[in-house]
């Protein structure tokens, strides 16, 4: 009984050792999502290609959409452009994109140089609707199911892996989902 | 004369440094009353930035920060009180902005593991001691032989 107590340091020592071990491997810049299991916020902005549209949150809701937070401004996003620009191209699902913080001559030409990949895109100026989605930066990716409910995440640019490993198949699930309700 | 000048140097080296010092970019706001203004910034400085993580909405010079710190000044000037405006706040960008987490399951060992360990410390401490103690008393008991020995040393030295 005695000698078991000698071994209580190790025991913590050990149990600290995992602990931190994990610390090692996460990643302090991604961080949870506090919208997912939520509606889209309530918004009613501007269509980025014409300033009499107005888009509302009503409008994103029917189908399992990826929204896409973007801007100019943003290198990342360039670098994620192409993959979209194809992701289109395969019409799995419709792409939202939101314009952040942004201009809207500059946002208008870059689409027209390097294809636009967005179903609507929605000029989101001040940020506010970024702020109400939570967004810290861009490019941020939000799956939304055909309710309207954001399911997911993604901060950080799209590209094949995490599209084939983490939201395909999400994606996939999800449309599954909607077959289903729109059945019954 | 050079030691005039000294001073005068460091006197103008410190104005320049209090006044960096003060430089928050918060300046463009306007608070309806002080105490609005106090309360801001009270919480704007309780606030950590998203995007920049080590710096709260004060410090930071990202575009988020500074949306956001304009977002909690407006709410303190509408009047909106602490809880509403952390709400407003975690419901978007989650718990993490709080650098003082609420208190729930999933931050009871932040905010109990150091009571936890100060806890143990303090009872391997006693325990350590009261066995101290005990073996003390034991080894205190001399034999017969000792004794006479220790007897003998005290006299001398009496003497």
């Amino acid at each position: 009984m005695k000698k078991l107590v000698l071994f209580i340091p190790l025991v913590i020592f050990l149990v600290m050792g995992v602990f931190l071990y994990k610390g090692l491997f996460l990643n302090p810049q991604k961080l949870d999502s506090a919208l997912e299991g939520k509606p889209i916020p309530a918004f009613q902005l501007e269509r980025l290609e014409s300033a009499n549209e107005m888009i509302t949150n009503e409008q994103l809701k029917g189908k399992v959409s990826l929204l896409n937070v973007w801007a100019t401004w943003c290198p990342s996003c360039k670098y994620e452009h192409p993959f979209l620009v194809m992701l289109k191209r395969q019409n799995i699902l419709p792409i939202y994109g939101i314009n952040y913080r942004d201009e809207r001559v500059p946002a208008l030409e870059e689409l027209k140089r390097q294809g636009d990949p967005y179903h609507i895109n929605i000029f989101d100026k001040d940020g506010r609707l970024g702020l109400d989605l939570g967004v810290y930066g861009a490019p941020e990716s939000f799956i939304v199911d055909h309710k309207g409910i954001i399911r997911y995440r993604y901060a950080g640019p799209i590209d094949q892996r995490i599209w084939s490993e983490t939201l395909y198949p999400m994606i996939k699930q999800l449309q599954d989902e909607a077959a289903k309700d729109g059945a019954a | 004369m050079s030691k005039l000048v000294k001073i005068i140097a460091g006197l103008v080296l410190l104005c320049s440094m209090v006044t960096a010092a003060m430089a928050t970019p918060v300046d463009t706001y306007e608070f309806k009353s002080v105490e609005n203004q106090k309360r801001g910034l009270a919480l704007a400085n309780e606030l950590r930035c998203p995007q920049c993580q080590n710096q709260n909405l004060i410090d930071s010079n990202s575009p988020v920060a500074r949306d956001l710190r304009l977002e909690v000044f407006k709410m303190v000037d509408e009047g909106k009180n602490d809880d509403e405006i952390i709400e407003f706040m975690t419901s978007r960008y989650g718990e993490f902005v709080l650098y003082k987490p609420k208190m729930e399951s999933k931050t009871y060992i932040l905010w109990l593991g150091p009571v936890a360990l100060l806890l143990f410390g303090l009872l391997i401490g006693f325990v350590f001691v009261r066995k101290q103690r005990i073996n003390g008393n034991s080894a205190a008991e001399l034999s017969a032989e000792d004794q006479q020995a220790l007897d003998a040393l005290l006299k001398r030295d009496t003497k």
